[in-house]
């Protein structure tokens, strides 16, 4: 199958690649350009393990065909962390204990930087509604909660610029 | 938090961040399907589309023709295994069954059972050389439930098939799907019946569920040129892939690496083998070309776990004053495609709450034309417990008894004969009964239409096994703590915790790493809620080591003797004039000129095993319109024995409430007639998504354990036991339906309100 050549940006950085038709962004990612942070669970759009930030919105990377990255602007969890700093998330995240196996970890930091970006203050309900899209099997979401909560409420508490 | 007794610690019960976390927040860790060799091939498996059918010829000449095809394999390239039992911690497995498993031979015996498997130069040749595979196949009728396999006229899986007992004795005579059958006895039931002033008998079903872990097995395995296997996979036990790959594939354990890589969840599911002795013959048939196969999450549905599907039937009897006296059971679980469903494991769990003289308790372990079961969370417990905590919440309605006050009226304590008959070690079971009852959940109302609520107990034996542990103290001051157990949810930091406290040094300056099976000595796997006790213990017997060593080394530098010198507070002092001491840094620093490098080990196998008790609140409203149940509020209390790090063992016990609420509410595996499985994905089968629960709030018991150091019992598993019962007791107190089937779905809800088959 011929490749078709694909010029996009991730974490910044510009980004060109070769990729099948058939291929997914997901496999892209990880097979193609070593950005292994971004996890398969079902490559059916129904986990949310793969979760990035596509021109500004949380999508599945499983459902979106590589080649529709053309001009496009990604953020995966490998862009989370800036200039060696944690992003307050990820602070929050290993603070509170929201993790355990760590696997869906990844998708449910980029999702909720996503809400974050654009609600800096949800309640509860609200992040649970946003999280609902990304599985967790270990942790029962409490932690989880807890963790975005914590993150929202510092990245407020230190007005730090929305990133 | 509910403490008993706590001595002062200075690490233990401290929240520090777990040692991997960072890796795992940037997206850093390597899990097993992150793995990437140069030269890697990828591997596929052909599954079957029928639930039972003899393979009449497989033909696989024209996949291995296409270009980029670099093997494939069937049954035939697995070496023949003899009848063998090897265990695997929390379940065992027979060698010749595990083959027939891994690559179907004559038969397949349920939707998705592999039959070939194919490595190509890409992942999507791979699948389509699976398209050039033709398989014949005789289609036999399928056998889906328990109790239709049960009867003389069921369509037969095996028909050499005789019924055994628990010591693996032919009993039955003829051919049967019954592959075991025990009775666990005592007492006088049917005396203890006639006295009995109340008497609830119920039967119960639940569906088969999956462990549901978000990551799909995966392997990556190469061939070595010198005859050796090296395995990257991401397991519960590094060492039980090791054994299984070496049995399977005819190999000395010592010509078999297991790597473990980080592992996306597990609950039991990541014990058996399923790709990698597939990853190591393709392998080799490409001539020890790299090696990489993941299972998409249809297959994890199809042909892993998941647990047994049951039907229990129960008889329980109390007298007036709620003194339970007899109970008589019936217990068949569904093994899946071979036997070993954790059908005792049931038995011997679902009385433990109790101080029960008088039952019996018969045991059926049944195959079936679905998946091969595999450990599942405190496995054959949840089940058990449903029908068992379901009729005692009867007894106690029908005897105007409070739930609890009932449960701690008849608890189990130390030395209550077990179901198993040996008597209970000391146990938290009271000290977590009245927890919950002093709980601002219990004390609170519960108020409003089709509201209600429930209880339920729960225990889980924990295990002990095998473990090594290595400590190597570095120049710095700092120490390496070499383990061999994969972390499945904060294991290198409860262990780091101990190491810590032992050696009276920083819990950061403690380094955890998991080890392959090259470099350190044999460790049983991560389950069995095992890990922070059993490795624990390792961990401390190193402590204990690295200290003695610090004595002598003391000695040298102070030129005292070592009589005289004693370890306190991580550092050597003179017992006769403590001003004469000197630290664990400054002794680390000057090991290279005492002596040379200090570094101790521990290898045991843990005994002293603390069991576990939960007991469980719950608040559900049921939705009369659309019979949805929302979980109001959920309180989990539990005995931890000790909680060295609070967080996670809070994480655990809300884990296992969350899988409980998806087992209660929606989780099943659905089938046609013809045995396909219906649901195989995570849209259709349907675990709690973050919306579907409340905050789950926790109560950490701590009845410390005796054998242990620190009292720890082991956290893991008993949380998912109660939640069953639990949800179902608070239906029926929400809306008077008494609910004896699993999932209680909302179509099941609107049936039984309005009218239909089910109720």
């Amino acid at each position: 199958m011929a490749k078709v050549h694909v010029r996009t940006e991730i974490n910044g950085e510009p980004v060109e690649f070769l990729a099948e038709p058939r291929q997914s962004l997901l496999e892209v990612l990880r097979e193609e350009l070593g950005l292994t942070g971004t996890k398969e669970g079902c490559n059916n759009g129904n986990c949310g393990a793969c979760s990035v930030i596509f021109d500004g919105r949380v999508v599945n990377a499983c459902c979106v065909l590589a080649v529709e990255a053309e001009g496009a602007r990604i953020v995966t969890i490998e862009g989370i962390a800036r200039d060696g700093e944690l992003h307050p998330l990820q602070q929050a995240f290993l603070e509170e204990a929201a993790l355990q196996c760590g696997i869906c970890t990844p998708g449910i930091i980029v999702a909720a930087k996503a809400l974050l970006d654009r609600e800096p203050n949800p309640d509860e309900l609200r992040v649970r509604h946003w999280l609902a899209g990304n599985l967790c099997r270990c942790t029962g979401y409490d932690k989880i909660v807890r963790a975005v909560l914590a993150a929202a409420e510092r990245l407020q508490a230190q007005e730090v610029p929305q990133r | 938090m509910t403490t008993i007794e706590r001595p002062r610690y200075q690490v233990i019960g401290t929240r520090p961040i777990r040692p991997d976390g960072v890796e795992k927040v940037t997206g850093r860790a390597l899990y097993g399907a992150d793995v990437r060799l140069p030269g890697t091939i990828y591997g596929r498996v052909l599954r079957s589309p029928h639930a039972h059918a003899r393979i009449l010829r497989i033909d696989t000449s024209a996949a291995e023709r296409m270009p980029g095809v670099l093997a494939v394999v069937t049954h035939r390239d697995l070496p023949a295994v003899a009848d063998g039992i090897q265990n695997l911690g929390e379940t065992a497995v027979n060698v010749r069954e595990l083959a027939a498993n891994l690559l179907a031979d004559d038969k397949v015996l349920y939707h998705g059972h592999a039959v070939a498997a194919v490595a190509a130069v890409s992942p999507h040749l791979a699948e389509e050389a699976l398209g050039a595979i033709t398989v014949e196949y005789e289609v036999l009728p399928p056998v889906l439930d328990v109790r239709e396999a049960m009867r003389e006229d069921a369509p037969l899986l095996d028909e050499s098939r005789r019924t055994k007992n628990i010591a693996g004795q032919v009993v039955g005579e003829r051919p049967s799907n019954i592959a075991m059958h025990h009775r666990f006895e005592a007492g006088d039931v049917e005396a203890a019946f006639a006295k009995a002033s109340v008497v609830i008998e119920r039967e119960f079903r639940t569906k088969m569920v999956h462990q549901g872990y978000i990551e799909p097995q995966n392997a990556t395995a190469v061939w070595n040129q010198d005859g050796t296997v090296t395995i990257w996979t991401s397991t519960q036990g590094a060492f039980a892939v090791r054994g299984q790959v070496a049995e399977l594939l005819r190999l000395p354990v010592s010509k078999v690496r297991v790597v473990p890589m980080e592992i996306g969840g597990g609950f039991g599911g990541k014990i058996p083998v399923y790709l990698e002795p597939l990853a190591a013959l393709l392998s080799r048939k490409a001539g020890g070309r790299p090696v990489k196969m993941t299972m998409s999450r249809t297959e994890v549905f199809q042909a892993t776990g998941p647990t047994s599907g049951t039907w229990i039937r129960v008889k329980a009897g109390a007298d007036a004053e709620g003194r339970l006296l007899a109970v008589e059971a019936e217990l068949c679980y569904e093994a899946g495609a071979f036997p070993g469903s954790s059908v005792n494991a049931g038995a011997m769990c679902m009385l433990a709450p109790y101080d029960v003289e008088n039952f019996r308790i018969d045991t059926y372990d049944v195959v079936v034309n679905k998946p091969k079961t595999a450990a599942y969370r405190a496995p054959g417990a949840p089940a058990a417990a449903f029908a068992m905590e379901s009729v005692v919440d009867e007894l106690c309605r029908a005897l105007k008894m409070d739930p609890l006050a009932f449960r701690l009226k008849n608890s189990s304590r130390e030395g209550t004969r077990q179901v198993s008959g040996v008597p209970f070690p000391r146990i938290g079971h009271e000290e977590c009964v009245r927890a919950a009852m002093e709980s601002d959940h219990y004390r609170s109302p519960i108020e409003g239409p089709n509201r209600g609520r429930g209880v339920a107990s729960g225990f889980w034996f924990n295990g002990g096994m095998q473990s090594t542990v290595l400590v190597a103290v570095n120049p710095d001051g700092t120490v390496n703590l070499i383990e061999g157990n994969t972390d499945i949810g904060g294991t290198r930091a409860s262990l780091a915790m101990q190491l810590a406290e032992a050696l009276g040094i920083p819990y950061e300056d403690v380094k955890p790493f998991v080890a392959d099976t090259d470099s350190i000595g044999h460790n049983d796997v991560t389950g069995g809620s095992r890990t922070t006790f059993a490795t624990g213990l390792a961990v401390y017997e190193a402590a204990m080591d690295i200290r003695r060593q610090m004595v002598a080394r003391a000695a040298r530098i102070l030129n005292l003797p070592e009589e005289d010198l004693e370890y306190v507070d991580g550092g050597v002092q003179s017992k006769s004039d403590p001003s004469k001491r000197i630290g664990f840094k400054e002794i680390a620093r000057q090991q290279a000129r005492t002596g040379g490098p200090i570094t101790g080990k521990a290898s045991l196998v843990a005994r002293g095993v603390g069991p576990a008790f939960s007991t469980q609140i719950v608040d559900v409203e049921v939705d009369p319109e659309t019979g949805k149940v929302t979980i109001l509020r959920y309180t989990v209390v539990q005995d931890a024995g000790r909680a060295i790090h609070p967080s996670y063992v809070e994480g655990q016990m809300q884990g296992g409430v969350a899988q409980g609420i998806g087992w209660a509410l929606h989780e099943e595996y659905c089938y046609d007639e013809q045995g396909h499985l219906l649901n195989a994905n995570f849209l259709d089968y349907r675990i709690p998504t973050a919306l579907d629960l409340p905050p789950i709030e926790t109560v950490i018991v701590e009845v410390p354990n005796p054998a242990h150091p620190f009292g720890v019992r082991g956290v893991g598993e008993v949380s998912i036991v109660p939640p069953l019962a639990a949800i179902a007791n608070a239906i029926y107190d929400a809306i008077g339906v008494r609910f004896t089937d699993l999932p209680i779905s909302p179509r099941r809800i609107v049936e039984a309100l309005y009218g239909g088959k089910e109720g």
